[in-house]
């Protein structure tokens, strides 16, 4: 090859690098180990972590332990999907781009919006983006955000629009939910909102979008995907933008990525949507095929004026959701959200028959809720960190002006028992 | 040959003086660069203009193209059907696939320092 | 039987492919849990499907892919080298895939201790010391750097430094960051030589510019070899470089973009560090930088003491987060796992395969292709139609055809100042054999177009599709399968005041 190439060795591939910035030595990285050596080490460190698979965990605040399907691996894990790129070229990436379609149409059905993109990085970025596309749409420069939404999406969004010349205004909650605004400034874009939200109360999104509607400015709802299966969806409460985090639907808690963000809207804001979007039309034959469409918002046509800078996406891990999705169809759905929301009920009312913990809201939730803990926070965790319970999650890390309250999670996927231990270990605090 | 009638930019728009106005539209050498058209962004009647400014936007699949205005002045009407029928604007961009009409505030808009039929083609042959 | 039905084209009412666990407490209604108003009134038409017929349809849309796993993948700039199987093992133990992310740190050490380690292999082979695992992927990896610079910066009271100096062969996610960061694009040429323009790079640095953003190796696959002139111009005039890393392939082992001069960087994992594509994600950007710029970088950092690792999520003058959580975790156990079988000792061979390759299929191609910089090259070059022009067969004929002859065809039509640019990067891990097989079709096709260049018109005809109308699909757009009894709420009132002109 080298013979072919016409130079002498491999280092006169490099003539270009100046020499006096070539690497004389090996970079300082350990020496290289097969891959059994590989898959022990890492296998001896998997062993010092404590995951949560099979054990009791109420851990949630935006990632929660649903049931799996065993097809969602085993179908998601075909390396056709694995290790194909963006589907560029339609014809050799039918697969890709036709589980794209139904992955939008999926969400469009379960958000009950009109469009959908083929997935973001996560659910704080989606929101982030969902709040300026509201901005681009409008063209006014304010944002306001509920102080119920997570804390994490309120961060990315504080970073996306840092110097981007928008005002990020916080919305209070009372009572843990979003208050309703005596009136919407007129340079607001949106009123943006999570449901259920941070804390766990299920918010008023109807009158929300329709006092944001109101004053001129879009509603955006970030939603949980499963409780779609009972609550009313975006659409139904006149959402414009919904978004929200993939991760229930399939997808393992990967210590917070990768997951999936969802986003959707209106048909009308199609040209202002990030990322990538996959469309239906014919070939040459007439026949059906899948194709990426409207490109032209993207970043590799229009770069600076693009709507945003997003390229790769995390495809794979909403062709899990799809995957999810398809496993557990409609009645599936509503069958493992009622499950959450009958387990936090009955978790609830046993939790709060014990002396010492109170609801820290009075409202109505879905399968997440805090507790006021009498006994102290740190007293509570510790007891349930040494019974083997993960979970709950302090909440004054996030909202300080709840300091003795726990976040608790409840799932499918937590057994009696496991909910009985949890009762047993809080009863028992000193 | 291009129409004499008009004036060209070298953003590839042109301006045909009528009654007092300049109707606006693109070029022929613009359409097919572009390839088939898929979208057309025109302004609201009533939008002030400066020469050179952005007016709107033209697209195919794969290709993005600002529009520039010839000509300031003030839009006073645009082409509203040509958004929905562009095989107007690719298949007779210097006639029914015109996109608007400017009314010069003062003087004659800047259109005397457009280039004639004969500039613009010139400057075609150098790309 | 139709191979080709949709997901929802095979659904039957009534029908399931899973069961979720039975419910740990007897079922109650929703309306007695929850007020009516705030209860679905229209459940969403997802597919009723049975395992097998789910199986069935995702198997069969998994063949119409085509996949390293099957295929040379030469798509240029995107580095689509084969990702080990091993990385998907490590990356899928229940050890570390079921880690909560609010899991106290105590419970998450093994992973804390990797994602560490991975820190600082990046920085030994950046040559940057102080690296940050967060971003998503490569667009978010610069808008963090940007946005880290920015800060910086405002930190000196230089608060006019607003430019950005960005050559005209980057990738278009460089202006799109630029632009979401509030900072100010300014393209620099091109020379004819393919690298950067000194002279125009000269006459547009000034006292507002913040930083260059340089691809080295560029989207040619040129080597910018005055590079440390380059980065002592910016310096001088107290500005920083940027490196977009997306070519690090072609150098990692070879040189540490820390010691030519670059400030700050970002990876791509999914490129250089083997970590899979997915379709589109997801990927991983972590950013490396110099020192002084460490305690901007965004939250959470990972911290050690004394073989004790935690997660920083207070730090004054951080820019913040850009998404949720750490990082995509998953990704980088990936590159981890591809980074320990390699070695320090190993790194070095997959720029020099990469480079061996990319030059062998250069000198081939060119027997049949116009490369217009035809000289040594990095982990990629380009060619071009140039030499078939006057058959009128595009670039795209190119890339059709090359699929009906069992290639994924090259990136085309990038860079944007090589018209009609055929990007071509064949990665290290492919063989001699999959180089020549690759070449020969090549020329087999530059020989079609003059002879039989409807076969090239007509391409692909192998696939389950043949070209699709695009134009349609702007012009009468269908996004999503329209389901009986949809739960899709179509509006046509306008919600807010009209947008901005």
């Amino acid at each position: 090859m080298l013979a072919a190439i016409g130079v002498g060795g491999v280092a006169d591939l490099f003539a270009a690098v100046p020499e006096r910035v070539r690497l004389r030595e090996a970079p300082d990285l350990p020496p290289g180990v097969p891959e059994p050596e590989m898959l022990r080490e890492l296998r001896a460190l998997a062993a010092r972590n404590r995951p949560i698979l099979d054990r009791p965990c109420f851990l949630g605040g935006g990632m929660y332990r649903h049931a799996i399907p065993a097809a969602v691996d085993a179908l998601q894990g075909r390396l056709e999907f694995v290790t194909a790129y963006t589907p560029y070229q339609p014809e050799a990436s039918q697969g890709t781009l036709g589980a794209f379609f139904e992955f939008q149409t999926m969400i469009c059905e379960l958000t009950g919006m009109e469009v959908a993109n083929a997935s973001m990085y996560d659910g704080a970025s989606a929101f982030a983006e969902g709040c300026l596309l509201a901005t681009s749409a409008t063209g006014r420069r304010r944002v306001l955000v509920s102080r119920g939404v997570h804390p994490h999406a309120r961060a990315a969004l504080r970073t996306a629009t840092a110097h981007a010349g928008i005002e990020v205004e916080e919305v209070t909650l009372a009572g843990g939910s979003t208050v309703l605004p005596r009136s919407i400034p007129t340079d607001a874009a949106c009123l943006a909102l999570q449901n259920p939200n941070f804390l766990g109360a299920i918010e008023e999104v109807a009158p929300l979008c329709e006092a944001a509607h109101g004053g001129g400015a879009l509603g955006v709802v970030s939603v949980n995907p499963i409780a779609l299966g009972l609550l009313a969806s975006p659409g139904e409460c006149g959402a414009d933008v919904a978004v929200g985090e993939g991760q229930p639907l399939g997808v393992p808690p990967n210590y917070g990525g990768p997951s999936f963000g969802f986003f959707a809207a209106r048909q009308e804001f199609i040209r202002r949507m990030p990322g990538r979007i996959v469309g239906e039309t014919v070939d040459r034959d007439g026949k059906r095929g899948y194709v990426l469409t409207f490109q032209t918002r993207e970043q590799h046509i229009r770069r600076e004026k693009a709507t945003s800078n997003i390229c790769t996406n995390n495809a794979l891990m909403a062709l899990r959701g799809a995957i999810y999705l398809a496993s557990l169809g409609p009645r599936g759905l509503r069958e493992v959200a009622s499950a959450c929301a009958t387990t936090a009920h009955a978790a609830a009312e046993r939790i709060f028959a014990i002396p010492g913990y109170a609801p820290l809201l009075e409202g109505p939730f879905f399968h997440e809720f805090a507790v006021r803990c009498a006994r102290g926070v740190e007293r509570v965790r510790a007891a349930l960190a040494a019974a083997g319970i993960a979970g709950g999650i302090p909440l004054a890390r996030f909202h300080p002006e709840y300091p003795d309250a726990l976040l608790f999670a409840f799932t499918e996927a937590n057994t009696p028992e496991e909910v009985d231990l949890l009762v047993e270990t809080l009863r028992r605090v000193q | 040959m291009r129409p004499d009638d008009r004036r060209y930019s070298a953003t590839h728009e042109w301006a045909r003086p009528e009654q007092g106005t300049y109707v606006v539209g693109v070029s022929d050498f613009a359409v097919e660069q572009l390839g088939d058209l898929t979208y057309l962004k025109l302004p609201p009647v009533g939008r002030k203009v400066r020469g050179g400014e952005s007016f709107g936007e033209i697209e195919s699949v794969k290709a993005v193209s600002e529009l520039y205005a010839p000509v300031a002045g003030t839009i006073v009407e645009v082409n509203a059907a040509a958004p929905d029928a562009l095989e107007l604007v690719r298949q007779d961009p210097f006639g029914t696939g015109w996109l608007l009409r400017i009314r010069p505030e003062a003087g004659d808009g800047g259109f005397g320092k457009l280039l004639t039929a004969q500039e613009y083609g010139e400057t075609l042959e150098t790309h | 039987m139709n191979k080709d039905l949709s997901i929802f084209e095979r659904s039957r009412s009534g029908r399931r492919g899973f069961d979720p666990p039975r419910p740990a407490f007897p079922a109650r209604e929703g309306a007695s849990l929850f007020p009516p108003r705030c209860l679905r009134r229209t459940p969403p038409a997802l597919p009723e499907v049975h395992e097998l017929d789910l199986v069935r349809h995702y198997v069969l849309l998994s063949k119409k892919n085509t996949s390293i796993a099957d295929s040379f993948y030469p798509l240029g700039s995107c580095t689509m080298k084969y990702n080990p199987v091993a990385n998907e093992v490590a990356a899928a133990m229940p050890g570390f895939a079921w880690l909560h992310p609010f899991q106290e740190d105590a419970e998450a050490q093994g992973l804390l201790e990797v994602l560490k380690r991975l820190e600082r292999s990046l920085a030994a082979l950046t040559g940057l010391p102080a690296v940050t695992l967060h971003p998503a992927a490569g667009a978010q990896g610069e808008l963090t750097a940007l946005l880290v610079a920015r800060a910086f910066l405002d930190d000196r009271g230089e608060r006019d430094r607003r430019t950005v100096l960005i050559p005209d062969s980057a990738h278009g996610t460089n202006p799109a960051s630029v632009a979401m960061a509030g900072m100010e694009p300014l393209p620099v040429r091109s020379g004819p030589d393919g690298l950067v323009d000194l002279a125009d790079l000269r006459g547009k640095l000034g006292r507002g510019t913040a930083l260059l953003m340089i691809t080295n190796p560029n989207t040619l696959g040129l080597f910018e070899d005055r590079i440390l002139e380059i980065a002592d111009l910016l310096h001088r005039a107290g500005a920083f470089l940027y490196m977009d890393g997306a070519n690090f392939n072609a150098i990692v082992g070879v040189t540490r973009p820390g010691d030519f001069g670059v400030d700050l960087m970002h990876l791509n994992l999914h490129k250089t560090m083997s970590t899979p594509h997915g379709g589109g994600g997801p990927g991983a950007g972590p950013i490396a930088v110099r020192a002084e710029f460490a305690p901007y970088l965004p939250l959470p950092r990972v911290l050690e003491k004394d073989g004790r690792y935690s997660l920083e999520w207070d730090s004054p003058k951080s820019i913040g987060m850009l998404r949720g959580f750490l990082g995509n975790s998953g990704v980088l156990l990936r590159a981890y796992a591809y980074l320990r079988r390699y070695g320090g000792d190993g790194v070095r061979s997959i720029a020099e395969h990469a480079v061996l390759n990319a030059n062998y299929l250069r000198v081939r191609i060119r027997e049949g292709w116009h490369v217009p910089y035809d000289r040594i090259c990095m982990h990629e070059f380009v060619a071009t139609n140039r030499r078939i022009k006057e058959t009128g067969i595009r670039t795209l004929d190119v890339a059709k055809r090359l699929i009906d002859l069992g290639h994924h065809p090259p990136t085309v039509y990038f860079p944007l100042i090589v018209p009609e640019a055929l990007m071509i990067e064949p990665t290290e891990t492919e063989s001699k054999e999959t180089l020549d097989a690759f070449a020969a079709d090549m020329l087999q096709i530059a020989r079609e177009a003059q002879e039989n260049p409807d076969l090239l018109r007509e391409a692909p005809v192998t696939t389950p599709v043949r070209r699709l109308d695009e134009v349609r699909a702007v012009r009468q757009p269908r996004l999503r399968f329209p389901c009986a009894n949809s739960a899709v709420v179509v509006r046509r009132d306008s919600p807010a005041a009209p947008a901005n002109p």
